[in-house]
């Protein structure tokens, strides 16, 4: 006991030491310490598409270009962005260029070439390989470099956003030294690589305990002198976001928190203790609840959600999947659940303000309990002795499931409550967050799968172009069997005209004219009914007062600018 | 006459004893004083669980969220959570799961453990196979185990029973097929003590049938120890549903139980404190007072305290 107050003692007058030392200095303000609730379980985001570890390795590795707190692009690795007017990309937007900027240095001292930028091209499109990232790497043809500082992607066909690969948090350049045994199906195996990449970012890895703890330390052959201000970074994982938030906001443990989504009236509390905030970014994280156009009974056994399921017996009825929009208070749920870290929305892209459309918030942002039972009594949906309504001997009873989360069980509630009020019935369901997006084809319990009527949850896009995310609910994105559940469409939305519309958004260059398109893309999903949009999200995640230099980023890791973090004087 | 006199003599003599016996029982149980404060608390909430909504005529499930995060008042005795529900409507709607999952398991798990027990324990064939079955079910890691049945069978009976009677056929069954192990380990020791005995001997040797034994001479004998482990298992029932609960893994999560209340307040701990101390409270009290009933019964029924 002794020796441990002696050694905290010993702590306390180091950091002391280390406090007093001049600001503008590399490894000069000690110890950062981070909680993320969900434990990051490796530090190679092309192995695994999980935020947190996305986000944790983006402090090692880093992309040619990554976006601000505004969504604009910014050039980390490279002299500039490539654009049409200044000619970095092709007139005939089949090829950008990019101009590495010169003597930059991997960690370990060796030298940052155009090679690195072609191997982790190579590395994530590698066949077996199972990258998590190939998305970003899709419609890219060739990848080569004209000199050791220069880097020429060509596209299959033209591209009119062409930023993506090598841009942002989720596609960032490894050393190919490092990984040159790891190509395909060998590189799941390479643990001491994936634990503990080479790479450019202000910290180095010192120690990785998966799925637990990773201490890094400022890295000596950083590009900016001056920086990181801390000497070394503490990540710790574990616990529940309310703990999370505590750590930081109330007892001061921990200078920062990520994606602390507690009830609003608890934050405040923890707010009052005076040691930290609330920092939110609003992205395009959107809380939806999507109706399931196939149908779903149990006694399908296997077959349900799946075409041959056949359409649903009541959901199929767009006045049905209208009057469920139209009963829902999101107003309510907000205030419930979300606080200042959500707005209400009837939009499936919410943000950035150029892509967002306004066109149904006349009639779908306001609650309309009237409407809604006159709607369903018109489309001849009776009500019977229950009070629930029905038409042919079907029922609108629904099973209700999202994953285990008290604000989720607490909007289903709200909802359910609502849609009591139309002759509606829900049967509420959660399943474990691990479970319910863990993606385990064997479980009848994730998302993908959809084993239910309706179910709730949140996703977003990167970056600020909507296209991809758009593309999601084509016809041929419907999970099923046939591609191992792996589909995008949980809906199971299916539109010829939406098909072709997103086509046409694939071959515009024109920013207005994608705008325009991309708007009317997400008008079509909210007008038809695929999902009904609840809220707009914010990331909220908490930060020490003690910490200066935090820009909360939603189009990028929120770790993006750690660099300049500091410890206020 | 006389004949008919000493005909008439035995059965009042019989039944005596019979009956100083029950008012035996009852009057060592009264005279622990643990047990039947228990009892009262117990019947007590029993009762309110049972009677209470009767009186407070509030919807559990009836949400009022312009009244939320209150504390107790008269209108909401226990004061309200975030989405303005009445706390002791739900408790006493909880309790009323939580009770019945619990009664109803610990009678499974009786039944499963003193079926083993017996068998293992009068026939020794039995033993071996028996009480290594009982060593694998001990052995089993309970929640991957939970996880699964309820996986395979939760669609299945919710088709057949609903969704609520469906979770709570599945609930009682789970927790009473994985908490049968300790009675029928305790209930065969018994039972093994009483088959060397003399009047065992005696039942056999007058041609008695090994089931009439059973029922007869064996069972009686080793009440006692069933009862203990009967008053056990409806504590640990309410605490392994408070748990399932917990994980999300049983009822739905808008159908109240005391584990799920408990669960869903911790977070509201220093906004709302009632929010965890009542539930917290009714789980503490029907576990404390049934395991010191089950006390008072251990000693009421011991035969050497009897003597005494």
């Amino acid at each position: 006991m002794k020796n441990i107050k002696l050694l905290l003692a010993g702590t306390v007058a180091a950091l002391a030491f280390a406090g007093s030392a001049a600001h503008a200095e590399r490894g000069s303000d000690g110890d950062l310490k981070i909680i993320f609730w969900q434990a990051v379980s490796t530090l190679n985001p092309f192995l695994s598409g999980g935020t947190k570890e996305v986000y944790s390795s983006s402090m090692v590795i880093e992309p040619l270009a990554r976006y601000d707190e505004k969504g604009e692009l910014v050039p980390t690795l490279v002299t500039e962005i490539p654009t049409l007017e200044n000619g970095g990309v092709a007139k005939d937007l089949l090829s950008m260029t990019w101009k590495l900027k010169p003597d930059l240095k991997w960690s370990d001292g060796t030298a940052f070439t155009a090679a690195d930028v072609i191997f982790t091209w190579k590395y994530c499109t590698a066949p077996d390989g199972g990258c998590a990232q190939a998305a970003q790497y899709e419609g890219v043809k060739n990848v080569e470099a004209p000199d050791p500082l220069t880097v020429k992607i060509t596209f299959e066909e033209p591209k009119p956003y062409p930023y993506s690969a090598f841009v942002g948090a989720q596609s960032p350049i490894i050393q190919a030294a490092q990984f040159k045994d790891c190509v395909g199906a060998k590189a799941p195996g390479c643990t001491s690589a994936n634990f503990g990449p080479i790479g450019t970012g202000p910290f180095v890895v010192k120690d990785f305990k998966p799925n637990d703890v990773v201490t890094f330390v400022a890295n000596k052959n950083y590009r900016d002198s001056a920086k990181p201000a801390f000497a070394s970074v503490t990540l710790k994982g574990g616990g529940d976001a309310p703990s999370a938030a505590r750590a930081v906001l109330e007892t001061g443990e921990y200078d920062y928190a990520w994606n602390v989504q507690v009830e609003p009236e608890i934050l405040a509390t923890m707010v009052a203790a005076g040691k930290g905030h609330l920092e939110t970014a609003f992205g395009t994280n959107v809380e939806r609840i999507n109706l399931n156009w196939y149908n779903a009974d149990p006694k399908l056994g296997d077959k349900r959600s799946t075409k041959e399921a056949g359409p649903h017996p009541s959901l199929s009825d767009p006045a049905v999947r209208r009057a469920l929009s139209l009963a829902i208070d999101r107003e309510i749920i907000d205030e419930a659940g979300y606080g200042d870290a959500g707005k209400p929305t009837c939009n499936i892209v919410p943000a950035p303000e150029a892509v967002t459309s306004t066109k149904n918030d006349s009639w779908c942002l306001k609650q309309d309990i009237e409407g809604a039972n006159k709607l369903l009594e018109d489309a001849g949906w009776k009500k019977g002795p229950d009070g629930i309504r029905a038409k042919n001997g079907v029922r609108l009873s629904y099973l209700y499931s999202t994953s285990t989360n008290s604000v989720r069980q607490a909007t289903q509630e709200l909802v359910k409550d609502m849609w009591s009020q139309i002759g509606v019935q829900a049967e509420l369901r959660n399943a474990s967050a691990s479970v319910f997006f863990g993606g385990d084809p064997a479980s009848p319990d994730t998302f993908q799968k959809f084993y239910a009527d309706v179910e709730m949850y949140t996703n977003n896009f990167d970056g600020t172009d909507p296209e991809k995310y758009l593309a999601e609910w084509l016809c041929d994105k419907v999970p099923g069997p046939a591609n191992g559940w792996q589909g995008q469409n949980i809906p199971r939305y299916c539109n010829p005209e939406y098909d072709k519309l997103v086509g046409e958004l694939s071959k515009t260059a024109d920013l207005d004219k994608r705008h325009e398109l991309s708007k009317r893309l997400n008008d079509m999903l909210t007008e038809e009914g695929a999902h009904i949009p609840l809220i707009h999200r914010g990331n909220p995640s908490a930060a020490s007062n003690s910490v200066a230099g935090i820009k909360m980023n939603a189009w990028d890791s929120e770790l993006w600018n750690v660099a300049d973090w500091s410890r206020k004087k | 006459m006389t004949d008919a006199t000493i005909a008439a003599a035995p059965p009042a003599k019989a039944a005596s004893p019979a009956r100083s016996a029950l008012a035996d029982i009852w009057h060592q149980f009264r005279s622990h004083k643990g047990g039947v404060v228990g009892l009262a608390v117990f019947v007590f909430i029993v009762a309110a669980v049972y009677i209470g909504p009767y009186i407070h005529r509030v919807a559990p499930n009836a949400i009022n969220i312009r009244d939320k995060n209150q504390w107790p008042s008269m209108t909401h005795p226990f004061g309200t959570d975030n989405l303005g529900k009445d706390m002791l409507a739900q408790v006493l709607a909880g309790g009323r799961t939580s009770l019945a999952v619990g009664f109803t398991a610990m009678l499974l798990a009786l039944f499963l453990g003193t079926l083993v027990g017996v068998m293992s324990g009068y026939f020794r064939r039995l033993d071996g196979p028996l009480m290594r079955l009982t060593d694998l079910f001990l052995a089993l890691p309970l929640l991957p185990l939970l996880l699964v049945i309820l996986m395979l069978f939760r669609d299945t009976l919710r088709a057949a029973f609903g969704p609520e009677t469906g979770i709570f056929i599945l609930v009682v069954f789970v927790i009473g097929i994985t908490s049968w192990m300790h009675t029928a380990r305790i209930v065969r020791g018994d039972v093994l003590a009483v088959k060397s005995q003399e009047f065992i001997m005696a039942a056999k040797s007058s041609g008695m049938r090994e089931y009439r034994i059973i029922w007869r001479h064996i069972l009686p004998n080793v009440l006692s120890s069933i009862m203990v482990s009967a008053t056990l298992g409806i504590a640990s029932a309410i605490i392994t549903e408070s748990a399932l609960s917990f994980l999300g893994l049983g009822f739905p999560s808008d159908f109240p139980t005391w584990g799920r209340l408990l669960f869903d307040g911790a977070n509201f701990l220093q906004l709302t404190p009632s929010r965890v101390l009542w539930p917290g409270l009714a789980i503490s009290l029907t576990v404390l007072s049934v395991n010191y009933v089950g006390d008072a019964i251990r000693d009421a029924l011991d035969p050497r305290s009897l003597r005494r």
